[in-house]
């Protein structure tokens, strides 16, 4: 057997673990230094073609879980998942939550008195097609405020989850919209500096935008990519 | 007039940095799963690689009109040896972390991952095991898996590894999720296992699961503090 073939180590857009300002972070950021390791087979594998059996089906409309139409302004976000050498990654599952219009969540711990919407839950998860395509419909979600400090406010963001091909490109991000204020003055966007902060901010595109139904934005994910490419198969060994 | 509406119907937004810039282009940054995942990724059953219990989710954390994610669908019992594997999670100051998310990823009991990836012929997949599972903590901090010990895997240079179990921490205040491993005390193989190698000898011990209580393995995560857990540069 070959041996597996390593995934690159993550960027320069990464984020530190220790961001003061992020208040949470003080307590819970490891304070010594990550230890490197060789990618095995543990880290170049990941599960693949059972997400119905491990999780349930596909959730790719968050409108259409509730007797009613939930309140706000409906939007498609639509993209694909890539590795950073532009190759697709299919077949992988992207799961979504959010607050809803108001900015509020359904969790019993969100004690923020904006209006829950009964209409709304805020959660997905959708699988990439042969081209690594995703889609989903929402709501826009709301910026909500939080305890880090006095008058601090999350910008509107969606939060997503992914696992990829291997267990070395587990990501974990959140998606924000563009011509937000409170992008540069949050601290969670601002863990990650410029310019490749600008990497988790979407794109509103025309195109994209579904006539009388819903505004498009459009988001790529890029994964990490193989350290080398994998040899071809040739059909001849 | 209609030339001009032509016009706008094509027209995009004034074009600025973005996740669509080719300039940009590159690893999608890490964020933090946030305080209220509960509803989202984990899922009944996610913690229980082995049966059919709603282990891992906490649907008490919001209304059950808003429990839309399904039930994981076991096909049967997988082979090997089932396990718990069981622990706390605290912060720098020791206190519980009630709010985070346990991933485990390994696998089966002939040393086997259930993935195209690995495409060994002298081990085979369980067609009731697939190995990964989720995690949330309770209020005390606690995470819980029902499992299989994992079966050896290769290594680099042709060695076998010690039995393993890779997992991630996530977390309120964890921006970047934290990679670790447990493994077995008294297990074979961690002599030589080449990823404990690159460990230094006193803190192996963070990632060494012990066994008070027949098949219940226990071993504690320490984001912060003297025992520290290990976690890894991926
Ligand atoms: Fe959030």
């Amino acid at each position: 057997m070959s041996a597996p073939v390593s995934y690159r180590r993550g960027d320069a857009g990464m984020p530190r673990d220790l961001v003061p300002e992020y208040r949470s972070t003080v307590l819970r950021a490891p304070q010594q230094p990550r230890i490197e390791i060789p990618h095995t087979l543990t880290e170049t594998t990941g599960p693949s073609g059972c997400w119905d059996r491990l999780m349930g089906k596909a959730a790719a409309d968050l409108t259409a879980q509730h007797r009613g139409e939930p309140i706000g302004q409906r939007i498609v976000v639509s993209g694909r998942v890539l590795d950073e050498d532009g190759r697709p990654v299919p077949d992988t599952v992207m799961e979504i939550w959010q607050a809803n219009a108001a900015g509020r969540y359904i969790h019993a711990k969100d004690s923020w008195d904006a209006p829950l919407d009964p209409n709304f839950t805020g959660a997905g998860r959708i699988v990439t097609d042969a081209d690594g395509r995703y889609r989903f419909t929402t709501i826009r979600p709301g910026a909500y405020p939080w305890g880090n400090h006095k008058n601090a406010w999350r910008p509107a963001h969606i939060h997503l989850s992914l696992l990829g091909p291997a267990f070395a490109t587990r990501l974990v991000t959140q998606m924000y919209f563009p011509d937000d204020p409170l992008i540069e003055i949050d601290p969670i966007a601002n863990a990650i500096p410029m310019p490749y902060r600008q990497r988790m901010v979407s794109r509103f595109d025309i195109a994209t935008t579904q006539p009388n139904r819903a505004l498009g934005y459009l988001f790529d994910v890029v994964l990490k990519g193989r350290e080398q490419t994998p040899f071809e198969e040739d059909g001849h060994d | 007039m209609t030339d001009v509406t032509a016009t706008l119907e094509g027209r995009n937004a004034a074009p600025r940095q973005d996740n669509q810039d080719p300039d940009l282009f590159g690893q999608t940054p890490s964020q933090t799963v946030g305080p209220f995942f509960h509803y989202g990724l984990p899922w009944k059953g996610g913690a229980d690689l082995v049966g059919k219990s709603d282990l891992g989710a906490r649907p008490e954390l919001f209304g059950e009109a808003h429990y839309v994610l399904n039930l994981s669908a076991p096909t049967g019992t997988p082979r090997g040896e089932a396990i718990e594997l069981v622990g706390t999670v605290r912060d720098a100051e020791g206190a519980p972390v009630a709010d985070a998310m346990i991933e485990i990823w390994q696998a089966n009991a002939e040393g086997r991952y259930r993935s195209e990836d690995d495409a060994r012929d002298d081990a085979a997949i369980d067609p009731h095991f697939v190995g990964f599972g989720r995690s949330s903590t309770s209020d005390e901090g606690a995470y819980r898996f029902r499992t299989i010990m994992p079966g050896r895997v290769p290594g680099p240079d042709g060695t076998l590894q010690a039995p393993h179990i890779a997992v991630s921490v996530f977390a309120r205040g964890v921006l970047n999720r934290l990679a670790t491993r447990v493994y077995f005390a008294g297990s074979e193989g961690l002599d030589t296992d080449a990823v404990l190698a690159q460990v230094p000898e006193e803190r192996r011990g963070t990632l060494l699961a012990r066994s008070e209580k027949e098949g219940v393995w226990t071993l504690d995560i320490a984001l912060g503090g003297p025992d520290e857990t290990v976690f890894f540069d991926l």
